[in-house]
């Protein structure tokens, strides 16, 4: 049928230019072509160029000198000595998995707000408020919330006897602190997923899991959870993404500190390479490719499953 | 308006000096000159607006373009902008912040401008400080003293005196913690502080060579002397001399505990008195002396941050860029900019005089007769930026830590090793 019309098209434009011939597959790569070339030049490209600073000392200003595996092999001993480097890599891994708890906590809301009551709109939007202020307000409110002196946490743990305790201060505790600020907005990011996945939910399913007795936790893990999977697959992407370039967090609550111990591979690159006192345009590439090859594996691991789904779903 | 009418008419006849002796360009300085500023804080941008409309009225024909820039954003911005767009003039710090960019070849070298007579002879005291490998980069135009600023209506309460040597530092903050107050406010965040409490320990302890040689790379940090340094830093951590929770706060933030009388001294640049000001405090409850004698015999130095203007290698007015140069370090512009109500701070110029304050008078004094040993920039200027990060991060966490030393003076003598290879 299509087959039929193309042969008209092309029977109506026959003998024009090799442009008119092929119009129809040209087409479309025409429109992408902008696209294309973008992600290219902004995305591949510098993935490239990011390898190959990698194996050079430079400065930004100078000179580069090629140096080869130099920046890795400072990079290894950093890990082996539990310099900057390791510890940014531990505190990656702990925000990689403390993150994750955005997406449970944000079901338990979704559930919560998914009902009919009045003025349940105004609710929604005040527990989707987080997400909408900006990382650096977010950043500053736990700031003040934190402080030793005059912050409302040491004020309220103050009341059951406890503290005060300098959270970000604290080399014990001063990622977990930047996490929960972390963790404000993106519990609110992973709910409105739910909620829209909520709505997508088939009730005749809920119906006959009722008739089959479900009721509970039975009922949420059998009926629900299944049907939210693509929301939970979003929202599995979304955190671990954020979870790998946190920076702004740490940049604005802590600089990295104190004496660099909530550093991350995101912060850490940043400041060797282009901080104030960063010069080391080369190292910083080296551990921008450490961070990139983690991001990789993910990336890689959920196209192969979108891959999956679709060859399933066929 | 009459100050600002004389100093104009000094400054051309200033200009019209030197301009014989150089190229005969000066009054006739055309086309664009574009302007960098770092001075984003509200004093200190007027002030340079001003200096810039009086530069402007000299050159009628000039068409001056100034930009101001946060003075952090700037710190990152500089790279950018000296390679890809440069300005004509552009704001700088001496000594050894400046040196990626003379390395790179990004600043001009503008030793012609020192072989004046009217600049080599009245800036003769900083020439140092903007000296790499024999040639001078770039001007002054302000500095200021480091010192002990600290709460005088305090001491007097508790009857001391300020101390002339290390024993009796102790002594006072013996007395000043019996009376359930700190004696240092510091706020470390941006880790910087701290490098200046280990300028000063670091000097009064091995005195200012063996600090430069210690910054230049070419002692060990490992070494027993600067082993001498953090024991005697250790002294005032053990006493709990410090505020707490130092690493959370700012420069800024840390004021307060010193406005509220809970902590009686602050070691800080001038530049901290007019917040101190702002805050309610009179002269009469602020006072300063010069940080004392640790180890006897060791001759006194002090630090002494210079602020610079600087021409970038690509810059497209070279001429009228000098000639702006010339005019910020003359006399009369370097009384007026420095003075009380403008930056506050110390005239370059020795022909200048220094605005009539009780902290600037006692920091001239302090800086011109009684630092015989050598004036130092900051710890942050005189050392590479990457050893001053590393190690700046490393006074931090001793002072939250002072167990950690042996971890944390291993850890810099191999950045040592990397760094300066």
């Amino acid at each position: 049928m299509s087959e039929s019309s193309l042969q008209d098209v092309r029977a109506v434009n026959g003998g024009g230019s090799w442009f008119h011939r092929n119009q129809i597959a040209i087409t479309p790569w025409l429109f992408l072509a902008p696209g294309v070339l973008f992600f290219i030049f902004y995305v591949i490209s510098p993935i490239f160029q990011s390898f190959n600073v990698s194996l050079y000392d430079w400065d930004g200003l100078g000179e580069a000198e090629y140096i080869g595996f130099q920046n890795y092999q400072d990079l290894y001993w950093e890990f082996v000595d539990r310099d900057a480097f390791f510890v940014s890599l531990k505190n990656n891994v702990i925000w990689l998995f403390l993150y994750l708890l955005a997406i449970p906590v944000g079901l338990m809301i979704a559930l919560f707000l998914n009902q009919n009551v009045w003025g349940i709109r105004l609710y929604k939007s005040l527990f989707f408020f987080p997400f909408v202020i900006s990382q650096v307000v977010v950043g500053l409110v736990f700031t003040w919330f934190y402080d030793p002196t005059f912050g409302l946490l040491n004020t309220i743990i103050g009341w059951v006897g406890l503290g005060p305790i300098n959270v970000l201060g604290d080399e014990r505790f001063v990622t977990y602190g930047i996490i929960a600020a972390g963790l404000w907005p993106q519990t609110a990011y992973c709910m409105i997923l739910y909620l829209t996945g909520l709505n997508a939910v088939d009730p005749e399913q809920v119906e006959a899991g009722r008739l089959d007795g479900a009721k509970g936790w039975k009922m949420l893990w059998h009926v629900i959870i299944p049907q939210l999977k693509p929301a939970t697959f979003i929202a599995f992407v979304v955190t671990i993404i954020g979870a790998l370039r946190s920076f702004d967090l740490i940049s604005i609550m802590t600089q990295g500190g104190p004496f660099g111990s909530s550093r991350v591979l995101a912060f850490y690159m940043f400041e060797v390479a282009l901080s104030e006192y960063g010069f080391r345009m080369g190292y910083g590439a080296a551990i921008a490719v450490v961070l990139f090859l983690i991001m990789l594996c993910f990336i890689a691991y959920f196209l192969w499953s979108m891959w999956k789904e679709e060859k399933g779903a066929r | 308006m009459r100050s600002i009418l004389k100093a104009s008419i000094a400054a051309l006849g200033l200009a019209a000096i030197t301009v014989g002796g150089t190229s005969a360009s000066g009054q006739s300085l055309s086309g664009d000159l574009k302007i960098f500023l770092d001075t984003s804080n509200p004093a200190p941008r007027a002030t340079m607006e001003a200096v810039i409309a009086r530069f402007q009225a000299n050159h009628p024909d000039l068409n001056i373009e100034t930009t101001v820039i946060d003075r952090e954003e700037y710190k990152t911005q500089i790279r950018n902008f000296l390679t890809a767009n440069p300005p004509d003039v552009a704001t700088w710090y001496a000594a050894n912040r400046m040196r990626p960019y003379v390395e790179a070849g990004l600043f001009e070298d503008v030793s012609d401008l020192w072989n004046e007579p009217e600049i080599a002879e009245n800036l003769a005291s900083t020439k140092g400080a903007m000296t790499i490998d024999g040639k001078q980069w770039g001007v002054p135009y302000s500095y200021y003293q480091w010192g002990v600023y600290y709460r005088k209506d305090i001491y007097e309460e508790l009857g001391l005196n300020e101390p002339s040597n290390w024993e009796e530092f102790k002594a006072n903050c013996e007395a000043i913690l019996a009376s359930g107050r700190k004696c240092y406010t510091i706020g470390t965040k941006f880790l910087w502080t701290a490098g200046g409490w280990f300028d000063y320990l670091n000097m009064r302890t091995n005195g200012f060579d063996f600090h430069m040689q210690l910054a230049g790379g070419e002692v060990s940090w490992e070494d027993d002397r600067v082993r001498q340094t953090f024991a005697n830093w250790r002294e005032l951590i053990d006493m709990g001399g410090f505020i707490d929770n130092h690493q959370t706060y700012s420069w800024q933030e840390a004021l307060p505990f010193m406005v509220n009388g809970d902590a009686v001294h602050y070691l800080m640049g001038n530049f901290s008195v007019a917040p101190l000001r702002d805050a309610g405090l009179t002269d009469d409850q602020l006072d300063f002396y010069q940080f004392p004698v640790i180890t006897p015999g060791v001759a006194l130095s002090e630090d002494a941050p210079t602020d610079t203007f600087h021409i970038p290698a690509n810059a497209a007015n070279k001429e009228a860029a000098r000639e702006f140069l010339r005019f910020v370090v003359s006399a009369d512009e370097q009384t007026e900019i420095n003075n009380g109500n403008n930056l506050g701070q110390l005239p370059v110029n020795a022909m200048s005089s220094v605005d009539d304050d009780k902290f600037l008078n006692e920091g001239f004094a302090m800086l011109s007769s009684n630092s015989p040993g050598g004036v130092a920039q900051f710890w942050d200027r005189d050392a590479p930026a990457e050893m001053a990060k590393v190690s700046m991060e490393g006074f931090q966490e001793f002072m939250v830590k002072p167990d950690n030393l042996d971890r944390i003076l291993g850890k810099l003598e191999r950045a040592r090793k990397r760094i300066y290879e």
